[in-house]
């Protein structure tokens, strides 16, 4: 029997392994073994591949992979939970940049490395050069999209949107150029320095993509580059006729595409508004003095302790305020204490409060904090109004009534935690300060409002402190 | 193969994606976008014919790269989601 049959049927045995690890992220519990099973997957089809392929570079290959691992395990580990937006941005620029350079090479090894010395295309190389150029380009955008967004959540880059006049047109311009230049190379693919023209176009594109893009709008772009790191993938399949490679670069482009529209309609908006729009980029606030002058109650960590030693059911509602203080040690210590006095506590996480889709359940696990005290958006929302105090800690736009508005502002209909239905709701923040959306939120003024500013990470441990005196 | 036969099989993997991906609970996101990136580094696999089929010093090269991209993010990402998972614990 030939060897092919036997590699393809280990490949199809590869993407079914990585189909069930996908299944087992339906539940916490069968999770683990999930992953596993895609790695298993993985190792199969790498194997397979080494076995079959006549190897004539192992001295390449070997080190290839050694330096990988070691720089791939060595980040993997090392890395705080709190950044783990930035390492998986991060890993998706490197599936792209792993696409343009894997396509690179078939280009030059199918079409020669000097001009018109290759075969001229043919028919059947349509699908090559087309899936070549594919893969040049949305590799590209995926590698310098996914280093600005690094940067943006690393603090090496502005967090703010950067907008300019003829944002659009910029883009636009080389979305084009780098389209006629693909177009260029499926007609004359022997000319393989204009694949490098290509991957040069869309690398300043991924650049200009996401650079207008502000902070709280990470979770739609992380999870719009890890679908692209995926249609990169499945391209790159193309471009070698490799199925393993198209199945599973089509299930995380699926992946991807899935989550991104779920953190859109968190958000209320269309993909391109977050693309092309601009919230948080200049919003005219009447007079923010005029909501809060005189309404707002401040309060200390000894008066919320003394709310919480009478109440009944506690709900904690997290944003990224709390991962930046890194305050989620002092909550769960919080936690405990107030489950030892018989006191029911709960987690309200929206699903766009951080960095990346999850974000907060991963900090909240990591603390030990059990998975079914973790509650979505839509089954907490019932219990507020049987909730004596809510601890708003770090969090701003995701509990702003205003959304529940039907016009007017930036976050109008955008669904949120209806934590003003609960008895008593405290606000841990710095200021009063506006959140992402730049506009003021009437929860502070609220008459079940008390405002407990400073450091999140200080202020829960005095709570902490306090709780255990009163 | 043929190019049909290729798309049939893109086209279906993609139904099964969001099939699979459409039952991933919110709390499980951020290991479900480091699992699938980790999987989505199955370009090593092309990066490994790249450079065993290369006959010319730049495609080794390209190629080598390509290596070393591919397996940080299949190395990493496996990894880091296996450390993410460890903690979602019912108490």
């Amino acid at each position: 029997m030939s060897s092919e049959i036997w590699v393809n049927a280990a490949y199809l045995v590869a993407a079914s392994l990585f189909i069930f690890g996908l299944k087992g992220l339906s539940h916490p519990r069968s999770a683990v073994r999930g992953n596993l099973m895609g790695a298993l997957g993985m190792f199969i089809a790498i194997a397979v591949t080494l076995v079959d392929q006549q190897v004539l570079n192992w001295t390449y290959i070997v080190a290839g992979i050694a330096v990988g691992s070691v720089v791939g395990a060595v980040l993997a580990l090392r890395i705080q939970m709190t950044a783990m937006p930035q390492l998986v941005g991060l890993f998706n620029g490197f599936g792209g940049a792993a696409s343009i350079l894997v396509a690179g090479a078939v280009l030059i090894q199918l079409f020669g490395l000097v001009a018109g010395s290759g075969p001229a295309g043919a028919a059947g190389e349509l699908q090559v050069t087309i899936a070549t150029v594919a893969s040049g380009l949305v590799g590209a955008v995926t590698f310098f999209g996914s280093l600005i967004a690094f940067g943006k959540l690393q603090g090496i880059v502005t967090e703010k949107p950067v907008r300019y006049t003829g944002e659009q047109v910029v883009k636009s311009v080389l979305l084009l150029a780098s389209i006629a230049v693909g177009v260029l190379i499926v007609l004359d693919p022997a000319q393989t320095l204009y694949y490098w023209i290509l991957v040069a176009i869309a690398s300043v594109l991924g650049i200009f993509l996401v650079l207008p893009i502000g902070g709280a709008d990470m979770p739609i772009v992380i999870a719009l580059l890890n679908s692209y790191s995926g249609i990169a993938a499945a391209a790159t399949g193309f471009v070698l006729s490799n199925t393993v490679l198209i199945i599973a670069g089509s299930l995380v482009g699926a992946s991807g595409i899935i989550l991104t529209r779920i953190m859109c309609r968190a958000m209320n908006r269309s993909l391109a508004n977050v693309l092309f729009g601009g919230v948080g980029a200049v919003v005219e606030e009447s007079d923010q003095g005029d909501i809060y002058s005189g309404r707002v109650k401040r309060t200390s960590a000894e008066e919320v302790a003394m709310i919480m030693k009478s109440a009944r059911r506690v709900v904690f509602v997290p944003g990224y305020g709390m991962a930046v203080a890194r305050a989620q040690t002092p909550v769960r210590l919080l936690t405990e204490q107030l489950e030892r006095d018989g006191v029911e506590v709960e987690f309200g996480i929206h699903p766009v409060a951080g960095r990346m889709p999850g974000h907060m359940n991963v900090l909240l696990a990591e603390e030990n904090i059990s998975y079914d005290k973790l509650r979505e958006m839509d089954q907490i929302n019932p219990t507020f109004r049987n909730t004596d105090v809510v601890v708003v800690l770090g969090a701003n736009d995701v509990v702003n009534p205003v959304a529940r508005e039907s016009s007017g502002s930036p976050i109008s209909g955008m669904p949120i935690l209806n934590v003003d239905e609960a008895k008593t709701v405290v606000v841990i923040k710095r200021s009063l300060s506006p959140g992402f959306a730049g506009i003021a939120n009437p929860l502070f003024a609220a008459d079940n409002t008390l405002m407990l500013f400073g450091d999140g990470k200080a202020v829960m441990e005095e709570l902490v402190a306090a709780y255990k005196d009163a | 193969m043929g190019f049909i036969s290729i798309v049939t099989i893109f086209v279906l993997a993609i139904f099964v994606g969001f099939e699979v991906i459409t039952k991933v609970p919110p709390i499980l996101h951020t290991p479900l976008m480091s699992g699938s990136n980790a999987i989505s580094g199955i370009t090593l696999i092309g990066a490994l014919v790249a450079v065993s089929s290369g006959n010319s010093l730049l495609t080794t090269i390209l190629g080598t790269a390509a290596v070393v991209f591919a397996t940080i993010n299949v190395v990493g990402g496996f990894v880091v989601t296996h450390r993410m998972l460890r903690k979602f614990r019912k108490g």
